[in-house]
């Protein structure tokens, strides 16, 4: 935790909650408006995960679900960026974790029926933790779009999940990462649950061709924005104390 | 005019079906990735204060319990002290603070051990309930819901809660209070309609 109370979460700028588009959204949408308080202690704390917890393959889909000397099979990229606050100072020790469905679309859970086949290397989750100027990076394949039960023939992007810890829990984030140039993006049901093209224009990662290993990985870059905190200039005590 | 320097949030985005996979991945059956999932154990034996069980579940609009949720919670320790960075210095090292827990994939309901929690200060030096605060994410839901979770049993603390004090619609604030039962606490989430659960923007 550091100074200043948090800024307030722009909430037109987010998906609101009912998004009929995206059905699933209909019967689980508060019908009530939010109760707003100025965050507490309780709000302005957070848990803090240490380095520690972090095993070596932590941060590398290729291998860490992998038989030895195998690897995932699929376009081998790298994700790379930083956790920001809206201040545009970076987040240190921010716990991101990411998960996936493999190159054919297919994630590896029980409630997934697609056709499509697992591919017995690839697992489909990973995290990291933020070094001192809030950057991460990890390395996986490029996972394939996959349908989903919407409308008749509805087919999500190519996507990354991502689930961020600030410094505190009303910071907490869970977004999605898209693909620069992917069709499906503008034409997703829930891509289109954020009101903005600008906002959405936030999540699609580019092609960074900078940081992409020569004849191993092409690189994409990612920045996540969290919420900022005010600096405290005036503080609104009661006289006397 | 000059333009303010201020970057935007990050857009929020459902967690999805699937997000056990890469929050939960031991429970939905991906195992050796990592060795335990974050949040899982939330105090030790040795921690100060009641131990409790609190179970609970999800409910949509139609009264069906999600059996794909994650709930996470954050609380302070039996002294009202958060453990990690709370300004205040350390909390009882028995206890995390922070739990993280799937519905069941049949009956969509889970079950979580802590210690009740004390009661936290607010910044002019009043104090707060006990309280847990729960986030919740699933498919469906495009923004995570933060509400916090009382017990029925400290009606005294409670009718002084600066927050509960802002609800203007006091027949509500029932949704928020989890109900003692067999040497445990009961807490339900309902999503939308009868008994609409309170939830905040924070």
């Amino acid at each position: 935790m550091s100074d200043g109370p948090l800024f307030s979460r722009e909430r037109t700028w987010h998906p609101p909650a009912f998004t009929p588009g995206y059905k699933t959204s209909v019967t689980r949408a508060p019908s009530r408006a939010l109760v707003s308080f100025p965050p507490t202690l309780s709000e302005e704390t957070g848990p803090v995960f240490d380095h520690d917890v972090l095993g070596p393959l932590d941060n590398d889909l290729l291998h860490n679900f992998a038989a030895p000397g195998e690897s995932a099979i699929g376009q081998r990229i790298i994700v790379h960026g930083r956790v920001l606050d809206e201040t545009g100072r970076g987040v240190p020790n921010a716990l991101v974790e990411f998960w996936q469905a493999n190159a054919g679309g297919r994630y590896r859970h029980k409630k997934e029926g697609y056709l499509a086949p697992l591919d017995p290397n690839f697992g489909g989750c990973g995290r990291t933790i933020t070094s001192e100027d809030g950057s991460y990076h990890f390395r996986t394949v490029k996972p394939g779009p996959y349908p989903w039960p919407n409308g008749g023939n509805d087919w999500r992007p190519a996507h990354i999940h991502f689930s961020v810890f600030g410094a505190s829990f009303a910071q907490r984030l869970i977004t999605q990462m898209y693909f620069e140039g992917d069709p499906l993006i503008w034409r997703c049901p829930i891509v289109a649950t954020i009101p903005s093209r600008e906002a959405v224009e936030q999540l699609i990662a580019p092609l960074d061709m900078n940081a992409t290993i020569p004849m191993d990985s092409r690189a994409y870059k990612f920045d996540i924005v969290l919420r900022g905190r005010r600096a405290t200039l005036f503080e609104n005590r009661p006289e006397g104390t | 005019m000059q333009t303010l320097p201020y970057l935007k949030e990050t857009a929020s985005q459902t967690a999805g079906p699937y997000v056990h996979i890469g929050c939960v991945p031991n429970v939905c059956g991906i195992t050796g990735v990592y060795p335990d999932d974050l949040g899982q154990v939330m105090r030790t034996d040795q921690a100060k204060g009641p131990h409790i069980t609190v179970t609970g579940c999800v409910w949509d609009g139609t009264g069906t319990p999600l059996r794909d949720a994650m709930i996470e919670v954050w609380q302070a320790d039996a002294n009202g002290v958060y453990p990690g960075n709370d300004p205040r210095g350390p909390a009882d090292p028995g206890v995390s603070g922070f739990g993280r827990f799937a519905g069941d994939p049949e009956t969509g309901e889970w079950t979580f051990d802590t210690v009740k929690p004390g009661r936290v200060p607010m910044p002019d030096g009043g104090l707060q309930a006990p309280h847990v605060t729960v986030w919740i994410v699933a498919r469906g839901i495009n923004i995570g819901l933060h509400t916090r979770m009382y017990f029925a049993d400290e009606e005294e603390a409670n009718a002084e809660d600066p927050i509960l004090a802002r609800i203007e619609h006091k027949n509500r604030i029932p949704t928020l209070m989890a109900v003692p039962q067999d040497g445990g606490y009961r807490f339900d989430i309902r999503l939308q309609g009868d008994n609409e659960t309170v939830f905040f923007d924070v």
